[in-house]
């Protein structure tokens, strides 16, 4: 294998492969009162409890996990019996009491940020998402568009935003023209 | 139209996507015979009225649901998780 075959980085070919985020060369994006930029999740990996296993998965773990639409600490409700652990260690024993999948890379993690960002929303998601009914550390599976969400509020005015990686782009296209054609009626 | 998931609470209907009849749940055994196979695989009620049918909320937690509606007056009377039925009928 000739040295254009292998991988380089700057002039030199090497091992290791550059990451590239999912949303990579597409944000920071800001308009009028919003802001959209990428987060790196780190690892992450979902958890389905088996049968009745809840309690195990939760002493293993030494901590108590989410009810539906909640999070707590780095576990947050991710689908039915399902829950997404971010940066967190798994220790292999879980696998006992759960079905246990790799999902780090696999979700393009976004924030929306600013006084707008619940307006902004309201044009793409089909649920209430108004503070007063989706509250700091609530979550969802619902929509973004046509596309699969899930969705945290974490902050006042701050959403943490996860589709599949492979519609990183879309993603990115909805949310910044709902962003510009908000700014335009103000 | 609006449907409740059981798991998540009341959704838009776009969030759902549509199966049909739940008697999916009610398959025969399989020496049945081809009269209740024959009905089980082809024949339909298309009742104006009360229906009572499986949907998935697709675009949310992912559970099957069995949802009992009104098409004459799109009223929602109730919906079930289809993995309790199951487990209670079967
Ligand atoms: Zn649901």
């Amino acid at each position: 294998m000739g040295l254009s075959c292998m991988i380089r980085k700057g002039v030199r070919p090497v091992v290791e492969l550059l990451a590239k985020s999912p949303a990579e060369g597409l944000l920071p994006y800001a308009k009028g009162a919003v802001e959209l930029s990428e987060l790196a999740l780190g690892k992450a990996a979902s958890i389905a409890p088996f049968k009745g296993q809840l309690d195990a998965v939760e002493k293993a773990l030494g901590q108590g996990f989410p009810k539906v639409g909640r999070t707590t600490g780095h576990v947050v409700w991710f689908s039915q019996g399902q829950y997404l652990a971010i940066a967190m260690d798994i220790p292999d024993a879980l696998g006992k009491y759960a079905a246990i999948t790799d999902q780090s890379d696999a979700w393009c993690a976004l924030e929306l940020k600013g006084a707008a960002a619940e307006d902004v929303l309201a044009r793409l998601v089909p649920i209430d998402l108004r503070q007063s009914q989706f509250k700091r550390g609530h979550c969802a599976r619902t929509q973004l568009g046509h596309m699969p969400l899930h969705i945290t509020r974490t902050g006042n005015d701050a959403f943490r935003l996860l589709s599949f990686r492979s519609m990183a782009g879309t993603m990115v296209h909805e949310i910044s023209r709902a962003m510009d054609l908000l700014a335009a009626r103000r | 139209m609006r449907l409740i998931c059981p798991v998540c609470g009341e959704r838009d209907r776009r969030e759902f996507y549509y199966m049909g009849d739940a008697v999916a749940l009610q398959r025969p055994e399989p020496d049945a015979g081809a009269a209740e196979w024959d009905d089980y695989v082809h024949l339909r009620e298309n009742p104006a009225g009360v229906t009572r049918d499986l949907w998935q909320h697709e675009a949310g937690c992912a559970a099957w649901i069995v949802v009992r509606r009104n098409t004459v007056t799109h009223e929602v009377l109730e919906s079930v998780l289809a993995t309790d039925l199951k487990g209670a009928s079967a």
